[in-house]
């Protein structure tokens, strides 16, 4: 047996198959073990994956030994292998570093459960990055949205509770609607392969029906992202989830809804019906420039934390929907790069709120000030990884701003503009991160301010600053050498605008 | 006669826009759900009425006599599944509604909007 | 004739459709959902979907309806605001504007029922042609379902299977539940006629439940729809006897193995096709021939299917029985 050959599959059933385990083995510590064995088995299988297809390589697999379209295929390039590497990593890194905030907020006999719903969040993920079958993206998107909700609503707030409903109503409607698409193109196409979608669309006796399932598909995926304005359910969501799953949702889920429209829409739809490209940039562009802004200025006017870092995802997500916007490769690239770049970000971002409410019970504002003096260490990571938010030189968050600024230019007057936004924008980023650091380096303890909620064992401890420190570590690393993210970002962008037939 | 040949899609239509306006305007969280399943009900009714072919059958060899002609069944593949993941959530909304109905002591959204801000 | 029957239940839809939004009282809304979910399998029946029609009347009219009351069984059952006027207002815009494009791109899709839309050319035939062929079984939906999408559905019974924690997490343990609350729910012990009747049908739906499960390759049915039949008598049972007996009968133990090992047991089959040479949930290496290699995967698959759905509907049951004060 050739294990390279299976890899595509062995991505999803690895996480996929362990998460019955977690609730057959009693005890959360095995449950715990489990979900990490399975995340690292999972970043392994996607770093050996993504060293086979660097070069612009694809791996195609046959589910069952049925071949494409009859059965359902599983595609692995550059785009996919960068999305399942953000995926595995962010779940392995918050599982690690999450093990104290994890027994602080959730009741002992709750946690078995609580790790198979994250293996399978993260299966789902997954399977949607691998998947290259419209129908299939569908069930893995379904596996992950509910095991999602699972875990948000673990939240001990009972606010999560209302958080969560909301999501699970727009989540609903988004993957409603994204059904309602794939119908229509297997109604005009009478095919769910993705490739084979691609040839035979061309071919369709009308595009007013295939226009139609573009529209059902940018919208519902667009809620699923949270693109601006369809973001409302997302900030609550982050918010009161349990500070653990904000890491790892923050880092990843909106992305591959993204990673699935970008797909979708740049290798189906742009390609074969005239002036696509024209609507989609037109449609996206407003909302990603209003989206930036507006989540910008939210996140500076926030009191708590976690609800900055929620309302700056709205924000980042606008920069991803703008380089994709451009329609152009240079644009594209900017946008995957920085799903890389924003998942180093905003995971790193919510794990530093973990720690401080490790320390000091909530992330309200009133409640951090002067952590700076307290632990240094953790707040000196927020330092480091609040440049990478704005996109200061040396930063990972630079190499996005500065590629989206590239691709800007190439887009004449209208580009100018778009530049002038980048730039206000990141001021307002300034705003908001030093607020925080003001806050943590500039303002004394405030008297009988409540501390250590919980006792942090020294190995938890280690283990979490040992993560937080290689995420500050990792922001700074990839703003210095960007070399192989951007290597599969811009191979992957060259499949989608140019490569795809 | 261009209705008879569309009207199963026109029904699609409204009994889909039926559910969305129920998820969306109104505030009770039952209600919503209601809404929720009934949208996604529409869908189902889209893609069987889509793998209908005139004077088919099940598409089950050996059923009736007349074998030659069947109904597509890939739609009806795909709703089998449909239906599970809608009732799975389903389930997973209404478990969350009776956590919320025992935290806020109500399911109107209006009156849990106000205990939050009053909070 | 048939033509003038459909025309019936869709009216009977889109009418059932409105008075479930626009009803005030949600016991009748749920009521109402139970009915549309019957007139909706019907129509499915006429449309030549009879798994289809099937899995929605077990499902819709049964299982989601009997969900639906054991939720309202613990809240309010009037409607109380009616919300703001803008936001209906702006809902009614947003799904006007969807109707119109919708019914706009109706009129350039194939007619209804035409074999030649390019919906029935491509992939269809070729499974109609082929299950016979690969693996000799009547039965196409099940071919298509179990093997040549047989990925899709292991992602389902993955979907059920989250569900069915996710509902364990929410709502917390039942046995943990139940011994906050008094003792005093006994079914209905004491009304003597409808005990009787519904223990006589007990074994008769499982009967049934059993005949579908390994009978999906031939007629209608499988994994999915037998377990909704299954977790129906025993649900049956717990209303009848009270669910403390019917947790004496499957304990929240065996109802969490029955949960895992079925989803393994769907897994596993696509991995010793693994380990035995072929690719992820390639049955075709499981036997000596091909065919039966097939009819094997299929029937262990269905298998799995089956054990997952019937301890997650029963799990997730008695989670919400376990919240109730009756």
């Amino acid at each position: 047996m050739n294990l390279i050959e299976h890899l595509p599959v062995l991505q999803v059933i690895l996480p996929l198959l362990s998460a019955p385990f977690c609730i057959l083995m009693r005890g959360h510590m095995l449950a715990w073990a489990i979900a990490v064995v399975a995340s690292g088995a999972a970043f392994a299988v996607s770093l050996s994956a993504a060293s086979i297809v660097a070069d612009g390589a694809t791996l195609t697999y046959a589910v069952g030994g049925w071949a494409a379209p009859y059965g359902i295929a599983l595609e692995v390039d550059a785009f996919s292998a960068l999305m399942t590497m953000i995926i595995s990593g962010a779940s392995l890194l918050a599982l690690i570093a999450g093990m104290a905030s994890i027994r602080q907020q959730l009741p002992e006999e709750k946690q078995s459960l609580f790790f198979a719903a994250w293996l399978l969040a993260m299966a789902g993920l997954l399977g949607i990055s691998v998947a290259a079958d419209a129908f299939n993206i569908f069930v893995f998107m379904e596996i992950s949205s509910l095991a999602s909700y699972v875990i948000i609503a673990a939240g001990p707030h009972r606010k999560a509770l209302g958080a969560v409903f909301k999501y699970l109503a727009m989540g609903t409607i988004g993957a409603t609607f994204y059904l309602i698409g794939v119908g229509l193109i297997y109604l005009m196409t009478g095919t769910l392969n993705l490739d084979d979608i691609a040839l035979r669309v061309a071919n369709v006796s009308d595009p007013h029906p295939v226009l139609l399932a573009a529209g059902f598909i940018t919208i519902g995926l667009a809620l699923k992202a949270a693109v601006f304005p369809l973001h409302v359910w997302m900030p609550a969501a982050y918010n009161y989830a349990p500070h653990v799953v904000s890491a790892f949702i923050a880092a990843c889920a909106t992305k591959v809804s993204l990673y699935v429209l970008f797909r979708f829409d740049f290798t189906v739809f742009q390609p074969n019906l005239s002036g696509h490209e024209f609507q989609f940039g037109h449609f996206m562009m407003p909302l990603a420039l209003i989206g930036i802004l507006f989540g910008a200025i939210v996140a500076a006017l926030a009191k708590d934390l976690k609800r900055l870092l929620a309302w700056s995802s709205v924000s980042q997500i606008g920069y991803i929907v703008l380089g994709a916007s451009m329609t152009s490769e240079a644009g594209m690239t900017s946008a995957i790069i920085h799903m890389f770049n924003h998942a180093l970000a905003k995971g790193g971002g919510f794990l530093i709120a973990m720690g401080a409410a490790l320390y000091y019970t909530t992330t309200r504002f009133s409640n951090l000030a002067g952590l700076g003096k307290e632990h240094p260490w953790l707040s000196g990571a927020f330092v480091v990884i609040g440049c990478s938010l704005i996109g200061v030189p040396g930063t990972a968050g630079f190499i996005s701003k500065w590629m989206l600024v590239n691709a800007a230019l190439e887009q004449g007057g209208l580009g100018i503009f778009i530049i002038a936004v980048v730039v206000f924008s990141s001021l307002l980023a300034v705003i908001y991160v030093w607020k925080v650091v003001e806050l943590f380096y500039f303002e004394p303890r405030p008297e009988g301010a409540s501390s250590n909620a919980v006792v942090v064992k020294t190995p938890e401890k280690l283990l979490f600053m040992m993560v937080v420190m290689l995420v500050a570590a990792a922001n700074v690393w990839f703003g210095i050498f960007p070399g192989e993210p951007l290597a599969l970002a811009s191979q992957a962008a060259s499949m989608l605008t140019g490569g795809a037939l | 006669m261009l209705w008879v040949e569309l009207y199963h899609y026109w029904v699609f239509a409204i009994l889909l826009m039926i559910g969305l306006f129920g998820v969306i305007a109104k505030r009770n969280l039952v209600k919503k759900l209601v809404g929720l399943s009934l949208f996604q009900s529409a869908v189902f009714l889209f893609y069987i009425t889509m793998g209908k072919v005139d004077g088919g059958t099940a598409p089950i060899v050996g059923m009736t006599d007349s074998t030659d002609v069947f109904s597509n069944p890939l739609p009806q593949v795909l709703i089998l599944t449909a239906i599970v993941v809608g009732i799975s959530t389903t389930a997973l909304g209404l478990s969350i509604v009776v956590r919320i109905k025992e935290a806020y002591g109500s399911i109107e959204e209006d009156v849990i909007h106000e205990k939050d801000r009053a909070e | 004739m048939v033509e003038i029957l459909n025309i019936f239940i869709m009216l009977m839809l889109v009418i059932t459709a409105l008075a479930m939004v626009s009803s005030r009282h949600l016991f009748v809304t749920v009521m109402l959902s139970g009915i549309f979910s019957l007139l909706i399998a019907a129509s499915f029946l006429l449309l030549d979907a009879a798994d289809v029609a099937l899995t929605e009347a077990a499902v819709g009219a049964g299982i989601s309806t009997v969900l639906f009351l054991g939720a309202l069984a613990l809240m309010d059952v009037e409607e109380t605001t009616r919300g703001v006027r803008r936001i209906r207002m702006v809902s009614l815009i947003v799904v006007a504007v969807t109707t119109i494009f919708i019914v706009h791109a109706t009129f350039y899709m194939p007619a209804f029922g035409d074999i030649n839309a390019p919906i029935h050319q491509h992939v269809a035939p070729w499974y109609i042609q082929h299950v016979p062929i690969h693996m000799d079984i009547p039965n196409i939906v099940t071919g298509i379902l179990g093997s040549y999408r047989g990925y899709d559905t292991l992602g389902e019974v993955f979907v059920v299977f989250t569900a069915g924690i996710g509902v364990l997490s929410i709502l917390g343990d039942p046995i943990k539940n139940r011994q906050h609350r008094p003792a005093h729910n006994r079914g209905l012990r004491h009304y003597l006629i409808p005990r009787l009747v519904g223990r006589m049908l007990i074994p008769f739906i499982i009967l049934f439940g059993l005949y579908v499960q390994f009978h999906g390759e031939y007629s209608p049915g499988g994994g999915f729809q037998a377990g909704a039949l299954v977790a129906a008598a025993i649900i049956l049972y717990a209303l009848l006897e009270g669910e403390d007996k019917a947790l004496q009968v499957i304990p929240m133990r065996v109802l969490y193995i029955m949960m895992a090992s079925g989803a393994l047991l769907y897994g596993g089959v696509g991995v010793a096709a693994l380990l035995m040479g072929g690719n992820f949930l390639d049955y075709s290496v499981l036997a000596s021939t091909p065919v039966a290699g097939q009819q094997w995967g299929i029937l262990l698959i269905e298998m799995g299917v089956g054990l997952t759905v019937t301890g997650v509907l029963i799990t997730i049951f008695h989670a919400f029985a376990a919240r109730s004060n009756l």
